[in-house]
Order: C-alpha cells, then sequence, then structure tokens
C-alpha cells in the first residue's frame, strides 16, 4: 500500500532538473561534513608539493629516524626526511593514482555494461554471461593477479586496480541500463526509428548517470584503499616515489620505536578514504530522498476554518462521523493540505460515493478515517467517531482492535496488500486469530467460509493458494473476504476495480452490493468513475481541492447544482454519447494542494466565476433535504438559468496551456 | 494508400513446452483512413498485437504488412507509429519535450526545418508552441498525451496505433485527447488502430470494431453492427457489464 504524500505528486524520477537534490545534500550535516572533507582533501592534493615539497625532499642525516619533535611533527625517515611534509606531498600521488584507477573501472564498466544494449540479443547475453562470472572472483584477488600481470609500479597498480573493478561496475551499468531499456519512452524513441546508439546517449544514459556518479564517487574511496594496500604490500608505487601506503610500509618497520611514522600516513588513508565514502553516501542517500523535507507548521486555532454547517443526511445512528478532517503534509515551501475540513457521515448500511478528480483528497481521506496516514502526515479533526468511539483520543492498540473487526479496508492493487509468500487462508485467518481470538483451525474454517460468501468457488482448495494463483478478480474477492472475517459496520473500498476488467468489475460490484444489502455493512467507496458510484451508491460526496463541494443522493447526479458536479457527470462518455459533437471536458487544470487560491479553488475552472468566487470560498449550506453544496451560483444552477454556459464550457476546444 | 494488414499473425514468448501464445493467429485490417477499435480485457493480447505492429514484439507466425509490404523495423523511418498507454512513462523525463518531439522527425531534416516543425505540431495539438523547452513534470496527464501524439505524427506515420491511450488520465482530461484524436484523423486521414478497455471510448472514435479475447479475435464489423447487434456471446457479455448511462 501507498501513501499519497505531496512530494510524491510530482514523481522523483520525473523532475527534470536534479540541482535542487544535489543542493539539498548539502544541507544534511553528514552531507556538507563529507563535502567540506572531500574538498579538502582534493585541494590538498594540489597545494601540498608547493607548500611541503621542498621539505619533504630534503635531506638531513643529523636527524635520522626521529620520533615527533618541535621541527618533525611526525618525526623522520631513514634519510631524515620530514615526515609530516611527506605525508602531505603524499596525497597528490595517491589521489591521483585513485582517480585514474576509478576513471579506468568506470570507463570499462561503461562500456562492457552498455554492450548488451548495443550488440543485440545474442552477443549481448554472452557479455553478460562474461560480466557474472568475472564478478564472481574477489576484487582484490583480481587486482593482485593483474598487478603481477601488469608488473610491478604505479602503473601496472593503476591497470590492475581499474581493471579489477570493472565488472561490478559493468554489472551496475547493465542491471541500471537493462531498466531504463523497458522503459516506455525508450520503447518510443525506438519506434520512432531512433538507432541504439542514440538511444543509449541520449536516453539511457542520461537516466542511469545519477547512480553512476554516486557509485564511482564511492568506488574512488575504494580504489584509493586498494592502492595504499598494492603499495603497502610493494606492488605499487616504487621509490623514489612514494604514496601513503609506500609511507606506512616504510613506517611500519619502526613501528615499536616510533608509531607516528606507520600512523599518519595511515591516518590520511583513512580520512581520505572516509571524504569519498561519505560523500558517495550522501549524495545517494539525497537522491534516494523520496519525500519533501520541511516542517509542519502548528495550525493556529481557526486560522483557516471552513464554515461549515450540516453534517449531511444520515439515516439513524451514523457509523461513521467525520467533522472538520483535515490532512497536513510538510511541503518545501510551507504545509500543503490535501484534505481540508472534510464533513461527512455514513450511516448505518448506507453506501456512500466519493467522486473526484486525482488530487482531490478522495483517498486521503479514506485513509484518514482508517487511519492509515502516515509520517510526516498529520491528521486533525474536529470529530472522528466510528460506532460512537472516538478513533482521535485512546491508544493505538485499541483503535486496531476495533478497526481490525469493525472496519475493511479494499485497496485498488490486491496484489500488492495481499501477502505474496503466505497461502490466502492463512492470510485471511491471521486477524481473525489476532483480533477475535480464534484458534488456527477455527480461524482457518471460518476463511473458507468468507472465501465461499465471497463467491470464490472451491473454497477449500483455493483457500490453501498463494497469492499469485488467484487472478485479479479473485484477489479483489480475497481481500473483501479478509475484511469480511470480522463483523464489519463499514467497508472502505478504495478504487476497488479500477484495475480490473469490465466483466470482473461488474461481479465485484455486484458482490459488494450483496453483502450490503445481507449484513447491513455500510460502504465508502471512493472511485474516479462517476457511473460506477451511480449504481451502487445511494449518496455521492463530490470532492475538489480537498473539499467536499456537494452531497448529494446518487439518483440527482445529472441534476447536480455545483457546476464541477454537472461538469464531472458530462465528461463521462457513455454508450449513449452523441458521435457528431465533441465530447464535453474540464477545461483547465485541478489546483496544485501548495497553491490553493483564496476563493473557491474551483473558481478559474468555472464559466460561472465571478469576483466574489475569486475572493471568497463558498461555506458548505445544508438545505432542507440534508443535501449540502459549497457555491455561490448553486441556486441558478439548480433553477437551470445557467444550463447554456455550463454546457458552452464544456464543448469548448481545450485551452492552449 | 495505406493499408495495415495483419495476416494470420501469432505472437509466442518463451519456448515450445512452457511458452504462452499472446496472440494467436489473428488477421485483421486497418483500411486507409478508417479507425479499427480494438477492444478484449487484460491479457487478451491486444496490446501484444500493438506491439508486434511496431516491432516491439517478435512474430512468430504470419506478418504486418502495410501497402503488402512488411512494416520495417529497423532504426530509421517508421511509417507505423504508436502513442502508449501512461503519458507519465512514455516521455523521457531528462529531455524537454521539444526535443522528444524532434527526435521522430525523420533524419536528414535541417536543423530550421526540424525546429518549425516541432512548433507546427505543438500548435497541431493544441499545446503552446511557447512550451516547447518545457519538461514532462511541469505538464499535466493530459498535455503530456497530447505531447505523445505529436511525436507520433513527428515521424509522419501513415498508421498511427493508439495502445489505451486515455486509460491512465482522469476522466475529465480523457474527452480532450479523443477530441484530439478525431480532430486529427479527420484533419490528416490517418489510419489508426485504436485500442481500449473501454467500449463507450472505443465506440466515440472508431469506425469497425475488433473484439479480441485469448489472443483470437472473435467478431470484428461496422461499430453500429458489433455494438447494436453483437453475435457473439462475449461480446454480448462485454456490453452487459458497461455501467449504466448516468445521464
Amino acid at each position: 500500500m501507498t501513501t499519497v504524500v505531496p512530494g510524491a505528486l510530482v514523481p522523483l524520477a520525473d523532475r527534470p532538473a536534479a540541482r535542487g537534490r544535489w543542493g539539498s545534500v548539502l544541507r544534511t550535516p553528514v552531507g556538507i561534513g563529507a563535502a567540506v572533507l572531500l574538498a579538502a582533501v582534493l585541494v590538498l592534493a594540489v597545494v601540498a608539493p608547493f607548500v611541503w615539497g621542498a621539505r619533504a625532499e630534503a635531506v638531513d642525516t643529523d636527524a635520522i629516524l626521529q620520533g615527533s619533535s618541535a621541527a618533525h611533527l611526525v618525526g623522520t625517515d631513514n634519510l631524515g626526511r620530514d615526515l609530516f611534509a611527506r605525508t602531505m606531498v603524499a596525497t597528490g600521488l595517491s589521489v591521483r593514482l585513485a582517480l585514474t584507477a576509478t576513471l579506468l573501472t568506470v570507463v570499462l564498466g561503461m562500456l562492457l555494461g552498455a554492450a548488451p544494449l548495443l550488440l543485440g540479443r545474442r552477443a549481448g547475453r554472452l557479455v553478460t554471461a562474461g560480466i557474472d562470472i568475472a564478478v564472481a572472483f574477489p576484487g582484490l584477488l583480481l587486482a593482485l593477479f593483474f598487478a603481477i600481470v601488469f608488473g610491478v609500479g604505479a602503473t601496472g597498480a593503476v591497470l590492475a586496480i581499474g581493471v579489477a573493478g570493472a565488472p561490478v561496475f559493468a554489472r551496475l551499468t547493465s542491471t541500471l541500463a537493462a531498466g531504463v531499456a523497458s522503459r516506455d519512452y525508450v520503447l518510443a524513441a525506438r519506434v520512432a526509428g531512433v538507432g541504439r546508439f542514440r538511444v543509449l546517449l541520449r536516453h539511457v544514459l542520461p537516466n542511469i548517470a545519477e547512480p553512476l556518479v554516486v557509485n564511482a564517487t564511492i568506488g574512488a574511496g575504494g580504489a584509493l584503499l586498494a592502492f595504499a594496500g598494492l603499495s603497502f604490500l610493494g606492488l605499487g608505487v616504487q621509490a623514489p616515489d612514494y604514496d601513503w601506503g609506500r609511507l606506512l610500509q616504510d613506517g611500519l618497520s619502526g613501528i615499536y620505536r616510533h608509531p607516528e611514522a606507520a600512523l599518519a600516513p595511515g591516518l590520511a588513508i583513512v580520512v581520505a578514504g572516509l571524504a569519498f565514502n561519505l560523500f558517495g553516501e550522501a549524495v545517494a542517500k539525497g537522491i534516494g530522498l523520496t519525500s519533501a523535507t520541511g516542517v509542519v507548521a502548528r495550525r493556529t486555532a481557526g486560522s483557516d476554518q471552513q464554515p461549515v454547517t450540516g453534517r449531511g443526511p444520515v439515516a439513524g445512528e451514523p457509523v461513521l462521523d467525520v467533522e472538520d478532517l483535515s490532512v497536513v503534509f510538510p511541503g518545501a515551501h510551507g504545509p500543503v493540505r490535501p484534505v481540508r475540513g472534510v464533513t461527512f457521515s455514513v450511516g448505518r448500511g448506507e453506501a456512500v460515493g466519493v467522486v473526484g478528480e486525482s488530487g482531490s483528497g478522495k483517498s486521503l481521506t479514506a485513509l484518514a478515517v482508517a487511519r492509515l496516514v502516515e509520517a510526516p502526515g498529520e491528521v486533525t479533526a474536529a470529530r472522528l467517531d466510528f460506532r460512537g468511539t472516538d478513533l482521535r483520543t485512546g491508544g493505538d492498540r485499541a483503535h486496531r482492535r476495533l478497526l481490525g473487526t469493525g472496519f475493511a479496508m479494499v485497496f485498488q492493487d490486491p496484489m500488492t496488500s495481499l501477502n505474496p509468500t503466505q497461502r490466502i487462508g492463512h492470510q485471511l485467518a491471521e486477524g481473525a486469530r489476532r483480533h477475535q481470538g480464534l484458534s488456527r483451525a477455527a480461524g482457518l474454517a471460518r476463511a473458507v467460509d468468507r472465501l465461499r460468501s465471497v463467491r470464490v468457488p472451491e473454497p477449500e482448495r483455493r483457500s490453501r493458494q498463494y497469492p499469485h494463483e488467484f487472478s485479479g478478480g479473485m484477489r479483489q474477492r480475497a481481500m473483501i473476504g479478509m475484511g469480511l472475517m470480522g463483523e464489519p459496520a463499514l467497508i472502505v473500498a478504495d478504487e476497488p476495480t479500477t484495475a480490473l476488467d469490465v466483466t470482473v468489475q461488474r461481479s465485484v460490484l455486484d458482490l459488494l452490493a450483496a453483502i450490503r444489502r445481507s449484513d447491513d455493512v455500510a460502504l465508502l467507496l471512493i472511485s474516479h468513475d462517476v457511473a460506477v458510484v451511480r449504481e451502487v451508491c445511494d449518496r455521492v460526496l463530490v470532492m475538489y481541492a480537498g473539499r467536499i463541494v456537494e452531497d448529494l443522493p446518487a439518483d440527482r447526479l445529472a441534476a447536480g447544482r455545483h457546476p464541477y458536479t454537472r461538469a464531472l457527470v458530462a465528461t463521462v462518455p457513455d454508450m449513449a454519447v452523441d458521435l457528431d459533437a465533441p465530447l464535453p471536458v474540464i477545461p483547465g487544470r485541478p489546483v496544485d494542494p501548495s497553491a490553493q487560491p483564496p476563493g473557491c479553488a474551483y473558481a478559474a475552472r468555472c464559466p460561472l466565476a465571478s469576483d466574489r468566487c475569486r475572493a471568497e470560498d463558498p461555506p458548505l449550506v445544508a438545505d432542507a433535504d440534508g443535501r449540502r453544496v459549497a457555491c455561490w451560483h448553486a441556486d441558478e444552477v439548480a433553477a437551470g438559468a445557467v444550463d447554456g454556459e455550463l454546457a458552452a464550457a464544456g464543448a469548448a476546444r481545450e485551452e492552449v496551456a | 494508400m495505406s493499408e495495415l494488414v495483419f495476416d494470420d499473425v501469432t505472437v509466442r514468448y518463451g519456448n515450445a513446452r512452457t511458452g504462452h501464445t499472446a496472440v494467436d493467429g489473428v488477421s485483421l485490417v486497418v483500411p486507409d483512413g478508417a479507425v479499427v477499435g480494438l477492444v478484449g480485457e487484460s491479457g487478451s493480447g491486444k496490446s501484444t498485437l500493438a506491439k508486434a505492429a511496431v516491432g516491439l514484439a517478435p512474430i512468430t507466425g504470419g506478418a504486418v504488412l502495410l501497402d503488402g509490404v512488411p512494416v520495417p523495423t529497423r532504426p530509421g523511418r517508421r511509417p507505423v507509429q504508436m502513442v502508449f498507454q501512461d503519458p507519465y512513462s512514455s516521455l523521457d523525463p531528462r529531455m524537454t519535450i521539444g526535443d522528444s518531439v524532434a527526435e521522430a522527425v525523420p533524419r536528414g531534416t535541417p536543423r530550421a526545418e526540424r525546429r518549425a516543425e516541432v512548433l507546427r505540431l505543438l500548435e497541431l495539438v493544441d499545446l503552446d508552441p511557447a512550451r516547447a523547452r518545457a519538461y514532462p513534470a511541469q505538464l499535466s496527464g493530459g498535455q503530456r498525451q497530447r505531447v505523445a501524439v505529436a511525436r507520433a505524427l513527428a515521424a509522419r506515420p501513415e498508421v498511427v496505433v493508439a495502445d489505451e491511450i486515455t486509460s491512465a488520465l482522469d476522466v475529465s482530461i480523457q474527452g480532450t485527447v479523443l477530441n484530439l484524436v478525431r480532430r486529427l484523423q479527420r484533419e490528416l486521414g490517418t489510419s489508426m488502430l485504436f485500442i481500449s478497455h473501454n467500449l463507450a471510448v472505443v465506440r466515440y472514435v472508431a469506425s469497425t470494431i475488433a473484439v479480441m479475447r485469448e489472443g483470437r479475435i472473435v467478431e470484428q464489423g461496422p461499430a453500429e453492427q458489433v455494438l447494436g447487434d453483437p453475435a457473439h456471446d462475449y461480446t454480448r457479455e462485454l456490453l452487459a457489464a458497461v455501467p449504466g448511462a448516468v445521464r
């Protein structure tokens, strides 16, 4: 199950510029620390030879193999050269070699990794298999092997470490590239006749560049360590040149007399390695960040309360009673309120539909009622009663029990809400065993019974199957069956048939209707499909920009008093739509939850909008029959005085946006 | 004249023993300048058939012919173009919409001409040409889908395959894309294979309708006849499952 967060309204991968994300890396303490450290190491690598170069080479036979003193911070070597200066100067060679080796790794790895895309299926498979085999060898072993092959010395070591790192990088590249290559935009480019090489350059590489850069950065840290290792073993840098590994080896012989000679280069290796690694990790974390960071500002009492009158008609004692429900998420530019002061109730056995465009807050309202809005989202309400129990107070455990038995939630995609590794029967029984204290056998028996009640054929056999053995419609039935394990008073179904075919949709809707009738269960059905809602529900809540704009009986949908309701109903093509006229549309686009206008949110798209609409948000007003509407022009719409304007707006050609 | 013919097309995935036949001997004609609607449920093979037409699915039997010649699937000019279902994934997030459209303009077109063509196409699909530098994330779903249509048209196709192009969109904007498809089809006379699971949508755009089930076409004919007087039980079942009219 995924929770809708405002940060995800624009999927992360779809953001055009990565600048914001790289910038956000620098705002974290680890990120800024690592960046400063890395910058220091790189600056040192360039500057050190000029500052300490002369001292590092100055032979002083009077001060051979000394310990640390005021003149020589970490002592001297066997020619009396200052070790602190040598450690500093060695930064240049150490970093340069590590970066050269990394560059080699990246170039080789990318060539190998991209080869399967360019070569076609058969040759590509061969390359992939080769990479897979090479990956199986430990990196250090490969490096040692190549170091011997390429010969002792700095060049040999660069080649060895560069080549040894290539298989892992190639594997990473080919995995990432394969993921992007199956995306629709790559297929579209191929259909457009774009050649393989251009597809790789223009579509694949730009979209995998970020993780590759991050991994290369971390890889540079690894190369630095590997180099120190090779030099330490005498396979890397040879005298008179020196890098940290070489200094470490020289210092080690005298470690009992003056350990600082070995410790100083050792410390340098650790610091530089950490700088690369931490920076890479920080960037990776920053890029992988999925939600916007920010702070939810505390709402000041009565700040932007919507004027509310009436809670809508309710037959008898309400099962669910919601008043002034809001959901707030932290946004990059202050808090975002995708649900703003929603008030409604659902009576016993009543079916209430919630319709609206995507982003209207309908699913989030359902999640808030079920207490499934996850941090950093925050739910506030003046009242949130389920069967007379206040869900706002009291412990989580009590609610879970109450919701677990009295409340059923059905999601759009049953595959993601069922555990793929557990048999259907066990999954159904689990909740009942936990909440109702049934034994294992009794739980399973009830599961079979419930599967039968949702018309799953052969329920005994089916209860022993796994979710993947169920078709989409059967899975959705199993989900509904799971909800029926307790004795629910309310089923909340969020787009339960959107992922299903029409014939399966029909049977699932019939099933929901039958359960409602026989068990007197209330239903809150969230759907973008006006036709479905109208068929199943008694009453419909129309949501726009996080508010309920109209609450009316389902059979009166076509005669709504809100221009949005009229427009929404008109846009649904049915089997009787006039083939010679253009389909009605709602011009414009829904408002961005982070930029709500001061007046009516629909004003920008509404043909009836007046100055009052743009300045003042209309309250949701109930009439004598309990129907509610939030529109300054509701009476004109109801009287049919403005039918012409509404129709003309819907028929308008989509604006040039 | 450009007529797309599926001649006894079979698409099989996997090997002989465990494989799966997605499309099983389908013969279908998309006549010049006509819109053929293809309906069926998920898994019926309609998307695979669409992919076979543009070379994204391996044809194991039969052939897809354009005016009697197999449809070319090599890089270069492609006379059969496709509009994908999800405009959120069919546009490269790191490319401006102008670049995405320009990419499909046939190779060898001079730069200035290419740019002019992109602006013309954006205007044709009711998008402000000034937005050519916008990235997909800055556009709504409906606008993105219109960019995808413009990209398909940029390749100067003779046949366009539209695979569920409105099912990822809100109903409120679905109409804008359908209206556009109808207008363009009338203005340009492009032949089109229009795939959808939504019978009301297919009824609105297609003159001929084919019904697909389990890899086979079970019924095809003029739209009024298939919808008004269905011959196959499955077509009747589909029609009965359509939620009732709101009005």
